[in-house]
């Protein structure tokens, strides 16, 4: 890969240079320089949670406009099952799928439509693959990121088959160049996304040679052009739903592994939570599970920054609203043969690390070592890093200088003064 | 400038809730060094499971831990109350581990087993009533 596509960015006027967002990052990806907030793009993983903190909303997810549409003859919308937990007194799907149509989209094709075939290809997976039990979920792209940067060991582990956006994707395109004849490019398919973790996915994929999806859509820019148009839907909703209880289950955390139709599984939710059960996998604690569902976001896709509603809540809606919905509505038998396997190895990327080889790690480790016993422990961020090790860090691979510890620079201006004042004295 | 570089950690005994602390920071620092995942895993588990077993039989102890561009030993030393069977000790499944430390989850007897299975060299000298020092060392390079 080696081109680290981040859809987080700063909007610099905004930002005040506090330490709130460096002290969030999971991955200490962020520091302050120069009063304002800098991503290292090789370190962050896009689980927003400095959009979610920032007190400034001096970050934001980059995703596409509305206007995204005009570019195509042809669109088709691919809502995230999380989109329908969003809306208060919802009864019936096709209500919202129908207000897409009426927003401009040609056509729709459900996330948790492909996230069901999803669910039927892992389910044999899984069975077939008991050597590498317990297999990893690889939908939330976060979380794939994560394991790829730090997580050598378990990449081996991590479920090869495609995200139900990139499956439903690839779907759509098939179907819409069969119904209208048109080259591939005229055709726009567009993510309705409650994260911002996607359209990095989409820019640059993991374990797929390419994206099919063409542009992304925030599902809280979304959000109000539908309501107006939903009402319009109520009383005579077009039939576009393809997706039952297993699909829409996705939208929030435990909905993957519980489509397995297992118990054999752990679902864990929210960034330090996953991090946690990562280190504990990889240390070999856990034996025997067959299936880890994992998602950056607490509470699942729902919990996504782009998204609206309270995310438990959402959890309730979309509960609510499959209540009466059979169990699935797509089927592998019905016809619907893509290749929904990885077609690219994910390799692991070290971009954490200290020296180009052991000995120079085994030097600048010492020297972090030292810096470490130096500095006051208080890891108190005014240095623009999120603690003193990462400080530490930062200086031993060169672009920090000691003196950026506000504690030693004032020790160093007293040592100044005394020794200016001893001048003064021997004059 | 030394080519090596010393760590020494403390176990306290009898928190579980602490149990792992070590290993799991050994890890990362290894992982930052560009050590190779699967010396990795050998590191992380071997001293996993030696921190565990000084968690549960030793009343703690210490953990030095000294990595080279050749390899990375471990030095887990405790006053505690010595092995009396050492073979035995190394058997799969056998075990010392009291009730309530079974119940936790602990105590399969897979302890010095795996240790050994996981480093490329083992050493215990363990004396009743005095201690044990376990050393175990993984190669960087296989």
């Amino acid at each position: 890969m080696g081109n680290f596509f981040t859809s987080v960015h700063l909007k610099e006027d905004l930002c005040m240079g506090c330490i709130n967002c460096i002290k969030r990052c999971p991955t200490q990806a962020i520091r302050v320089r120069n009063g304002k907030a800098v991503i290292t793009k090789e370190f962050c993983i896009d689980c927003g949670e400095c959009i979610r903190i920032c007190p400034h909303h001096a970050k934001e997810a980059t995703y596409d406009s509305p206007e995204i549409m005009k570019k195509y003859e042809y669109t088709v919308a691919l809502p995230a099952p999380s989109l329908y937990g969003q809306f208060n007194h919802l009864e019936d799907i096709n209500i919202v799928l129908t207000a897409l149509i009426k927003m401009g989209f040609d056509d729709v094709f459900e996330v948790s439509g492909a996230a069901e075939l999803v669910s039927e290809i892992s389910r044999k997976y899984v069975m077939e693959h008991k050597e590498k039990w317990p297999l990893i979920s690889t939908a939330c792209p976060s979380v794939v990121r994560l394991i790829q940067v730090r997580f050598p060991n378990l990449i081996e582990h991590l479920l090869p088959v495609s995200a139900p956006v990139d499956l439903a994707a690839a779907l759509a395109r098939e179907k819409a160049m069969k119904k209208t004849g048109l080259p591939r490019e005229k055709i726009g398919i567009i993510f309705i996304s409650p994260c911002p973790a996607k359209m990095t996915a989409v820019k640059s994929p993991i374990g797929l040679d390419h994206s099919e999806i063409d542009g992304v859509l925030a599902i809280k820019e979304v959000y109000p052009i539908l309501l107006p148009l939903m009402k319009q839907s109520i009383d005579d909703p077009q039939e576009l739903r393809i997706s039952g209880r297993i699909g829409i289950g996705w939208g929030s955390t435990g909905g993957e592994a519980g489509s397995l139709l297992s118990d054999n599984y752990l679902a864990a939710d929210g960034i330090e939570n996953v991090i946690k059960v990562l280190e504990d996998l990889e240390d070999q604690k856990f034996d025997q599970l067959e299936f880890i569902e994992l998602n950056a976001c607490a509470g699942g896709c729902v919990g996504g920054v782009l998204t609206v509603e309270n995310p438990y809540l959402a959890k309730v809606k979309l509960l609510r609203l499959r209540k009466y919905l059979p169990i699935a509505c797509s089927h592998i038998s019905n016809g619907m043969d893509v290749d929904s396997f990885w077609n690219d190895e994910v390799k692991y990327e070290p971009v954490f690390k200290l020296g180009k080889n052991m000995k120079e790690s085994i030097a600048n480790m010492s020297r972090v070592d030292e810096l470490c016993e130096k500095f006051p422990r208080l890891d108190c961020g005014s240095c623009g890093a999120p603690t003193c090790k990462a400080l530490a860090e930062d200086i031993v691979r060169g672009v920090a200088k000691e003196q950026d510890c506000i504690h030693i620079l004032r020790d160093y201006i007293h040592k100044l003064s005394d020794e200016l004042s001893k001048l003064d004295i021997k004059k | 400038m030394s080519d090596t570089i010393t760590m020494t950690y403390e176990v306290p005994a009898d928190d579980f809730t602490r149990a792992g602390e070590a290993s799991s920071n050994v890890k990362s620092k290894l992982k930052k060094m560009g050590v190779d995942p699967d010396i990795i895993r050998k590191v992380s588990i071997a001293m996993y499971e030696g921190e565990i077993n000084m968690v549960i039989h030793a009343c703690g102890g210490t953990i030095d831990v000294i990595i080279s561009p050749e390899e990375i030993e471990m030095i887990l030393k405790d006053q505690g109350p010595g092995i009396e069977n050492i073979e035995l000790a190394m058997q799969a499944g056998y075990s010392t581990a009291p009730d309530n430390i079974r119940t936790l989850g602990f105590g399969a007897g897979m302890g010095l087993p795996n240790m050994k299975k996981y480093s490329d060299e083992m050493n215990i000298e363990s004396v009743l009533g005095v201690g044990t020092t376990v050393t175990m060392k993984v190669k960087m390079f296989e």
